[in-house]
């Protein structure tokens, strides 16, 4: 098969996935749920961890691809830490 | 040297933790393991890619510290009720890093391999993933900026918001006048005049005091319409980068131009929307790369950001299309103000607001915007405390728009340490509002506008409201009588049965909270 088939059924049938797993998210939780989803965006950094990295690329590539790691781990830590913050207050207090 | 296959098995593992995490988030009591599973998820996919090949660390050092101290510090920092403003921002780093990636893989492409041995499915997605990612950054940006307060407003700035405001504006000019001058050597002196006009044409944008202007609609239009054409010429001929960087430009005037006209009360649609952008553009890279988990975890994020926006929407009685393209306003058939109020709002004090609550049963708390602009959170806890020493059953009923962003004050009453069963949403509570005793909205308007059931009207109308005009007693804690986002009337204040008690909503409730002890 095709390498882009493989990748558009993974991309359709993960779309699906994501529908039914999103919908029973409580009203409640789409706060953390905004958050906690946008950390998980922030996967595109193993793309650029790849380019910042890789040897023989120019140094504009690699700098471009600098910044691309710094945003994405922005998000990455800074969104998996707000989550936590914000469902630790959710737990019921005993 | 970890084998390609070791490497994909552990994204496929990565992929499944973040699909059981988001699966976590069903329930209160075991998000927070969701979301740490899902951490995990991420950690593995990075360090199993760093194991991956042999690399050069220097840059790859300098990104991550920087990243995870800038990070570390604003979720540590943020405070809640500026919540829906981090995670504006947040989705907009997401869509920069994705047009940066697809950007340095086209340019590294290009260095490596002859233009013709391009994949179209690489050049496609990068075009995607550049206009994509463009339309997430400058829309977010500006989503940021407008929650923030120093986009699209007339009022003084603070220091640091004339910083943030001129300063971004004036970067993004300089960068885009230095990159377009340096290159007009290799590629020619209408690209770059191009490159040069999307980026003055996005600072001036953002350094404009009004969110309105003529000819919007047609800017908008435009900018879409020569971002797509660029699109196409970048996968004809992928070799002249800086076709891409172009298109990126033009794109960002897009992402400017469609959040600027989107107002408060919409605020929670286009940060949903935004938050999907960012997945879809995660996904686009994915495609770029050929790498299965950017893909898995981008399309989860797209969906789960399209629920939120399909139930915004619907929260609103509005279309997609209209919350992009529409306005919201009062229409020639609104009632006049003074003629819904003249005469029939009754003021009320502190003390007689403690006096009501003498065998009193139920109580049902309102809150909206204004409470997580006054902070008054922890402040409603207390008096919702007081209620309930003296045998009184409090709930919160919260309106799915109430507030910034979807869930926003579920965070706030959470922060303040109410309990999620008593924060009943709409649709469970309204059926029993007849048997609420005393209703106490406080900070919100429209989202308990009964026109909206009456007037079919009214710019609101078929929107689904907190029936709040059906309790016995309802008391509206408010600066004035001034109207909401929609910008009509509310005749709720004129009923018999409501109370007005004019003050900041912090100091209203802390001085009812005083009476009750006293009486």
């Amino acid at each position: 098969m095709d390498s882009l088939v493989m990748l558009l059924t993974v991309f359709v049938l993960a779309i699906f996935v994501g529908f039914e797993v999103i919908t029973k998210v409580p009203p409640t939780l789409h706060t953390p749920l905004m958050s906690g989803s946008n950390a998980i965006s922030g996967i595109t950094i193993i793309g650029a961890l790849v380019l910042a990295g890789a040897i023989g690329n120019s140094h504009l590539t690699q700098i471009m691809a600098c910044v691309a790691v710094v945003f994405a781990t922005i998000n990455v830590v800074g969104g998996f830490l707000v989550t936590d913050r914000m469902l630790k207050m959710f737990k019921k207090k005993d | 040297m970890l084998s390609p296959n070791i490497v994909n098995i552990s994204y496929l593992f990565a992929a499944v933790l973040f699909i059981i995490g988001l699966k976590g988030l069903a329930h209160p009591r075991t998000a927070v393991n969701g979301n740490r599973l899902a951490a995990l998820g991420m950690i593995v996919a990075i360090v199993v890619t760093l194991l991956s090949g042999k690399f050069e660390w220097q840059y790859i050092i300098i990104g991550v510290v920087i990243g995870t101290v800038i990070g570390t510090i604003t979720a540590l920092k943020v405070k809640m009720t500026a919540m829906p403003e981090m995670v504006g921002l947040f989705n907009g780093f997401g869509g920069a890093a994705s047009v940066l990636v697809a950007g340095s893989a086209l340019v590294a492409a290009m260095q490596h391999i002859a233009t013709g041995e391009a994949s179209s499915q690489m050049k496609i997605a990068t075009v995607a993933s550049g206009i994509i990612g463009s339309v997430t950054f400058f829309g977010s940006y500006v989503a940021f900026g407008k929650l923030a307060e120093f986009l699209a407003v007339r009022w003084k700035l603070y220091t640091w918001q004339k910083i943030i405001k001129y300063g971004f504006s004036l970067l993004v000019i300089a960068g885009a006048a230095w990159f377009g001058v340096a290159s007009i050597e290799t590629s020619g002196l209408p690209l770059s005049i191009g490159l040069i006009a999307s980026g003055l044409l996005i600072g001036l944008l953002l350094m404009s005091r009004k969110d309105r202007f003529p000819g919007m609609d047609i800017v908008k239009v435009l900018s879409g319409l020569v971002a797509v054409a660029l699109g196409v010429l970048v996968v004809m001929n992928p070799e002249n980068t800086m076709l891409f960087w172009v298109m990126v430009g033009a794109a960002g005037v897009l992402g400017v131009i469609l959040t600027l006209s989107i107002g408060g009360a919409d605020m929670p649609v286009v940060i949903a929307l935004l938050n999907s952008y960012s997945g879809l553009a995660a996904a686009a890279t994915g495609f770029v790369i050929n790498n299965n988990v950017l893909i898995i975890a981008g399309s989860l994020v797209g969906a789960s950001g399209v629920i939120l926006t399909k139930i915004m929407c619907k929260a609103m009685n509005r279309s997609l299309t209209n919350v992009l393209f529409g306005t919201m306003g009062p229409t020639s058939d609104t009632p006049d103000a003074d003629d819904v109020y003249a005469g029939k709002v009754k003021a009320t004090s502190a003390e007689e607001i403690a006096m009501l609550f003498d065998g009193v049963r139920r109580v049902a708390i309102v809150p909206g915007y204004g409470m997580a602009v006054a902070q008054a959170q922890h402040a409603v806890r207390d008096l919702a405390t007081q209620l309930e020493q003296r045998g009184i059953q409090v709930d919160y009923a919260i309106h799915p728009v109430a507030g910034r962003m979807p869930g926003h004050m579920n965070v706030l009453l959470a922060e303040a340490n109410v309990e999620y069963d008593k924060l009943k949403e709409m649709d469970e509570i309204n059926p029993t509002m007849e048997q609420v005793d005393i209703a106490i909205v406080i900070g919100a308007n429209d989202v308990v506008n009964p026109v909206a059931r009456t007037d079919p009207n009214s710019p609101i109308a078929g929107m689904p409201i907190i029936d709040v005009d059906k309790a016995r007693t309802v008391i509206v804690i408010k600066r004035s009588l001034s109207p909401g986002f929609a910008g009509i009337p509310n005749p709720l204040f004129a009923n018999d049965n409501t109370l007005m008690f004019f003050n900041d909503g912090k100091k209203a409730i802390l001085d009812i909270i005083s009476a009750i002890k006293e009486s």
